[in-house]
């Protein structure tokens, strides 16, 4: 067992790290990014071309988070190949695989995180904005320098669950051919029939990546509220 | 100069503001008293437009605002520049240092380079006696020195005003005192100042002019001596209402 256990295990944490990991990091990074702007565009209080700007945003986030992420992988690489669009797709939008996987994970991490950015930012109390308004900002300048910064420390805890949860997620990816690490473990599992001791190391290996993480997310959580100490010791609320 | 005419705002058919129509002498302290739900501190934000009444005109010395036409973003920022706003719940910026919130202002906004604005911000630190604080975090301060960084926030914009609405009322005795120490520094500075507070020898000792408020309607106007000696049965009342006998 141990010889079959020592074979599969590089081979399975190489996939972790070329694959799931970057995966994983770069549909968190777009995602985020996509968070801000859809958040930020649900709390403006602008009319006119917003209110349809707002809807967007609105039906966007309900879309990807009522939809289960493994039908919207499939959508958008099995799906959109028929998807012919005269002059701009004639034969259909054909992705390979990982530009299909990292945008239907930055889309759907988005979903949830443009939620959980825009309650953070919600809750920055109402003194911050009018102290802010007080000195001359303008609204940009105001959110950029003082909300902002203070609603991605308290989103913080949220976002790194979602990053953890996208993680294990990306083991999705193995549907639309991303030899990713869940794929390796089946593809080793189909050569050498131990599939209860492969997908239990997978797991394993999920598990470990996993617990670093929220490791990381406490040294951060830590870092980023350092300045909610009070000079005694405890935090204040 | 500071000066409105006819202000008037409602909340739903809650009239707030009814009418007002004053003057803030420049490089004087002016007090507005009143019972509370008065109107002080819609009055107070009207002055910075944080509140938007529905009709009167403000001029904000050369700049005039009638409120009754829109206003555009522009002018919102520049009347913004005359006055400064400190507030009961002090509001400093949590996630910055004590020196970071007072350079946010002069360093974002009027563009003073950090180097400049950092030396004053030390200067202001010293003046309101938290030369030491610099580093601290806003968490790490009791609610007296919180309220000084405060005023030094605001006088770091070189305001032509600075407006405060109850700027002890959150406070202990204790640290009231402080306080209110540095507000009479500046009062004998020349600092124009507009100052909402319920602590009535505070408003004896430091106003040039008494503004009363009761219901949204101005009910005295004029010298503070003028005031506390009102046969205005009402003004008496009111002062009645303050002051703690037996
Ligand atoms: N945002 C608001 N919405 C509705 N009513 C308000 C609002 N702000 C103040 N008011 C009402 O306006 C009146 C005056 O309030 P305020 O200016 O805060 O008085 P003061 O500062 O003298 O205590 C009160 O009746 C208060 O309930
Ligand atoms: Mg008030």
């Amino acid at each position: 067992m141990w010889k079959i256990i020592t074979e599969a295990l590089p081979q399975l944490i190489v996939a972790g790290l070329k694959y799931t990991i970057p995966i994983a990091v770069i549909s968190f990074i777009i995602g985020l990014a996509l968070a801000l702007v859809v958040a930020l565009t649900r709390i403006s209080t602008k009319r006119g071309a917003f209110n349809i700007l707002r809807w967007i945003a609105g039906f966007y986030v309900w879309l990807f988070r009522s939809t289960p992420l493994l039908v919207q992988l499939f959508i958008v690489y099995f799906g959109l190949p028929y998807l012919i669009i005269p002059g701009l797709a004639p034969t259909g939008i054909k992705l390979d695989p990982y530009t299909a996987g990292i945008i239907t994970f930055s889309l759907n991490t988005g979903a949830y995180c443009a939620e959980t950015v825009r309650a953070a930012l919600l809750s920055v109390p109402e003194g911050q904005w009018e102290a802010a308004y007080a000195i001359g900002m303008n609204r940009s300048l105001v959110l950029r320098r003082i909300i902002i910064p203070q609603a991605l420390r308290t989103a913080l805890p949220p976002l790194s669950n979602s990053f953890i949860g996208l993680v294990k997620d990306t083991s999705l990816a193995a549907s639309i051919t991303i030899v990713e690490m869940f794929e390796v473990s089946q593809q080793i599992a189909a050569a050498n029939y131990q599939p209860l001791l492969m997908y239990s190391l997978v797991a394993l290996i999920y598990a470990v990546f996993c617990t670093v993480l929220s490791w990381l997310q406490k040294w951060l959580e830590n870092k980023s509220s350092a300045y909610l100490q009070t000079t005694q010791g405890g935090a204040h609320s | 100069m500071i000066s409105v005419e006819n202000l008037t705002k409602s909340f739903g058919d809650n009239v707030v503001l009814d009418h007002i129509s004053t003057a803030f002498p420049a490089e004087e302290t002016t007090v507005i008293l009143g019972p509370s739900g008065s109107g002080k501190s819609t009055f107070l934000r009207s002055l910075n437009l944080l509140e938007r009444p529905e009709s009167g005109v403000l001029h904000l010395e050369d700049l005039t605002i009638d409120y009754a036409q829109p206003i555009s973003s522009k002018t919102t920022l520049a009347a913004r520049q005359v006055t400064e706003m400190v507030f009961q719940s002090f509001n400093l910026f949590p996630h910055l240092t004590v020196l970071k919130n007072i350079i946010e202002g002069p360093v974002h906004v009027l563009k003073t380079p950090k180097a400049d604005a950092e030396k004053e911000a030390r200067e202001l630190l010293q003046q309101v006696g938290l030369a030491d604080k610099a580093d601290s975090y806003p968490a790490q301060l009791s609610g007296g020195q919180a309220q000084r960084v405060a005023i030094a926030r605001s006088l770091a914009m070189h305001p032509r005003y600075i407006l405060l609405d109850e700027p002890t009322s959150a406070l202990d005795p204790e640290l009231e005192l402080e306080v209110l120490k540095v507000l009479l520094k500046i009062h004998d500075e020349n600092q124009s100042m507009i100052i909402v507070t319920h602590n009535m020898s505070f408003a004896k000792q430091v106003a040039n002019k008494i503004l009363f408020l009761e219901h949204g309607k101005m009910r005295y106007d004029g010298p503070t001596a003028g005031f506390f000696n009102s046969d205005d049965a009402r003004i008496q009342a009111f002062l009645a209402s303050m002051t703690f006998t037996l």
